[in-house]
């Protein structure tokens, strides 16, 4: 019996070759095993993914993590309330303002502080410009992953201009230690405001520009459309949040659900995967969310920057507490929607100068859990769109 | 020394084989893309269109056998240490390493309580050049790169007997 | 309609036929679960019509004075109300009843949990460590944990907190 004496229905898909393949017993040869190890050039970082494989297909696959693992939880029981915010810095290294305003509010909210409008208004700004930073760079790798040079260059030019803008702010490009608890570590430099404003209508050919390069690039459209489908009900079971939810067609976002720092306010839409060019909850809607994502962070920060430049300057640091010697004692679980997903820090207080427990919930962890799912049926080029498509960060999965 | 002098122009170049050798391995260094943290995003971008890393020679290889240069970026945790001693091993001669980052050069923020922190790629495999800063300017890293240069300069190929 | 925490302890405790309490002084509602009965619990939580707790946000695990603690973090759309329910566990081999097979999401939390504080689950598929070594001996985030001189030769141990340095050799070039 050979593949000719087979009827091969019209349209197999390779979810459906498997079965088709399984059918037929002579053609079963030995699985391999193959290590996907933890240096590569596409796997986003330190992760260790062994497949098992007949010939090109995935039976198996199962993340091995912790290459990264810096002891995140038990440095900062050994750190003062305020040094841990440089630590929460480098979870999710591509957004450190989000993490760092993860943590600062759940503390504030355990100490009952509370801060000028501006200062959250500015930590508002500054979260955004970090969103599209960090949608940059999953975006433009993700490009690169697939085989596409040019968009990442396009794409890592706009966004040097947005870390100059940072660079500027707090003197950092990557990783800032900009939000503290109480306020901020900076007040905004004077002409600040107006570069950034200039930024805006710089940015704003580059979203159409983008998709005419890669979104609708028919190469790319074939290798995403259909793969790594995650629907709904999985996401939710597995937990998983932020834009790899929302590509499944859930329309679930912190800011909108659970408003913190003023975002009721703002007015944003929550873009949502609609199964464009193949299934909802393909990678290539999780691809799509990310870059409308960024259309919408551009309109929340031309909001931020309206108020902004109406307030009247007043001291960042005002709210900061004289000592943090002798703080409430509580617990909290406190969570935002950080740029991979919902950031949560559960955090134990026993009244000392230093966090007694500090967990953090990173998005990539839950994320990343659920590619053993979704793998069986794969073939290998795939599961390289489908990590791309997930955005995970090591450094926030391993902590 | 009369056959040349004078005949043959700027046609001829006369030097030694050490400056041949030392020059063609400075200038086209292939590192291995090796980026563990937060220090390959800066990395990323050094290679990118502002800070091009391409000018330089320098090409990014996803394969230890065909790099000359490891850039070890980011911090290194015991669980990848064996990885990384591998991977060094795998490389051909000659090979160099840089350490990018504090992480890399002596453990970094976490040197006190990580315990799973490697503090410092350089208890592993030897080091010639370190960036210091959490995480380096792309111009820092450019200019690890020219160290590098230099320091490939004053090497000899001689075998010492 | 809407649930307060006395409604969902009363109903869980009907449902349970056991009383359950609520810890003292705490701003987020936080129900105290005995080990046995926490599968049970979290069955009924997850697939309760009025509850409908489908998210798992969270598994933190505690060291506290008297033994080891996890404290797992429910969410539900329908109520939008968060939830968390506190586990004990003492002795020395401190043991949970793992709820994998209700929230899939716990598969991963676990792991961490056991790798981080020694607390195994009982029914976990794929019981092992997920973050340090597969062959790390201890338990990291446990008050009174030592990390060890070398690992496979290599020093982890140079600096030591609030001390002096211990010599290591670095590999000379």
């Amino acid at each position: 019996m050979s593949i000719k004496d087979i009827d091969l229905p019209v349209g197999l898909t390779p979810e459906k070759w498997y079965e088709a393949v399984d059918a037929i017993e002579s053609v079963h040869g030995e699985k391999m095993v193959l290590q996907m190890g933890p240096q590569h050039p596409a796997t986003h970082g330190v992760l260790r993914l062994e497949l098992e494989t007949d010939g090109e297909l995935i039976v198996k696959a199962t993340p091995h993590i912790g290459y990264l693992h810096r002891c995140f939880e038990k440095v900062c029981e050994n750190m003062t309330w305020p040094q841990v915010v440089p630590y929460t810095d480098r979870l999710d290294y591509c957004a450190s303002m989000n993490n760092n305003f993860g943590y600062v509010l759940g503390a504030e909210k355990l100490f009952n502080i509370e801060v000028s409008e501006r200062v959250q208004t500015i930590r508002v700004l500054v979260a955004e410009m970090n969103r599209v930073a960090s949608h940059l760079v999953a975006v433009g790798t993700y490009g690169l992953d697939i085989g596409a040079w040019t968009p990442f260059l396009f794409l890592f030019q706009a966004r040097e201009h947005l870390l100059d803008l940072f660079d500027e702010l707090c003197g950092g490009r990557l990783l800032y230690n900009y939000i503290w608890i109480g306020g901020l570590s900076h007040d905004l430099p004077d002409g600040w405001l107006k570069k950034v404003r200039e930024f805006i209508p710089y940015f704003a050919p580059k979203i159409p520009e983008l998709n005419s390069l890669l979104s609708y690039n028919k190469i790319f459209i074939e290798r995403l459309a259909n793969v790594g489908v995650i629907p709904a009900d999985l996401a939710i079971r597995y937990g998983v949040t932020g834009p790899n939810l929302r590509g499944a067609g859930v329309a679930w976002d912190l800011r909108k659900a659970e408003p913190y720092s003023g975002y009721e306010t703002y007015e944003f839409d929550i873009p949502v995967g609609k199964g464009e060019v193949g299934t909802v909850g393909d990678c290539f809607d999780r691809y799509m969310v990310r870059v409308n994502e960024m259309v919408q962070s551009i309109r929340i920060i031309e909001q931020a920057l309206d108020r902004l430049e109406k307030m009247e300057k007043d001291d960042v640091q005002a709210a900061i507490p004289k000592t943090f010697a002798k703080v409430p004692v509580g617990e909290l679980y406190f969570r935002t929607e950080a740029t991979k997903g919902e950031l949560g820090f559960y955090m134990i207080s026993d009244g000392k100068q230093k966090p007694y427990r500090l967990k953090c919930r990173a998005p990539s962890f839950c994320s990343l859990s659920v590619m053993k799912e979704v793998s069986p049926g794969l073939l290998i080029a795939d599961m390289v769109a489908l990590i791309g498509s997930l955005d995970v960060v090591l450094g926030e999965v391993d902590r | 020394m009369g056959i040349i002098e004078g005949r043959y122009g700027p046609n001829v170049v006369i030097t030694s084989v050490d400056k041949v050798f030392n020059w063609s391995r400075s200038r086209s260094l292939w590192p291995i893309t090796f980026g563990l943290a937060c220090c390959a995003i800066e990395m990323m971008a050094t290679s990118a269109s502002r800070f091009d890393l391409d000018r330089l020679g320098i090409f990014f290889r996803p394969t230890p056998r065909q790099s000359d240069v490891m850039l070890v970026s980011g911090t290194v945790t015991v669980k990848m240490a064996e990885r990384i001693k591998r991977l060094y091993e795998q490389m051909a001669e000659p090979k160099w390493v840089i350490s990018m980052g504090s992480c890399a050069n002596s453990g970094g923020p976490y040197w006190e309580y990580g315990y799973h922190v490697v503090k410092g790629v350089d208890l592993i495999i030897p080091v010639d050049v370190y960036i210091p800063g959490c995480p380096p300017r792309p111009e820092a890293l450019i200019d690890a790169f020219l160290q590098l240069r230099e320091k490939i300069e004053r090497e000899t190929i001689a075998k010492k007997v | 309609m809407t649930f307060t925490i006395e409604d969902i302890t009363a109903r869980l405790s009907a449902h349970l036929e056991c009383a359950l309490s609520l810890e003292p002084n705490s701003p987020v509602p936080l129900i105290i679960v005995p080990p046995e009965q926490l599968r049970a619990a979290a069955n009924r939580l997850r697939y309760d019509h009025d509850l409908w707790f489908e998210h798992l946000n969270c598994i933190t695990g505690v060291e506290r004075a008297g033994g080891y603690e996890i404290v797992i973090t429910l969410f539900s759309t329908k109520l939008s109300m968060m939830l968390n329910i506190k586990v004990k566990a003492t002795g020395e081999e401190p043991t949970i009843p793992s709820i994998t097979d209700i929230f899939p999401a716990a598969d991963w939390h676990e792991r961490e949990v056991f790798d981080m504080f020694g607390i195994r689950f009982d029914g976990h598929y794929d019981h092992r460590r997920i973050l340090c070594a597969d062959d790390w001996e201890g338990y990291p985030l446990r008050k009174n944990y030592q990390p060890p001189l070398f690992f496979h030769d290599i020093p982890v141990t140079v600096n030591v907190p609030g001390g002096h340095q211990i010599p290591v050799t670095r590999v000379p070039k």
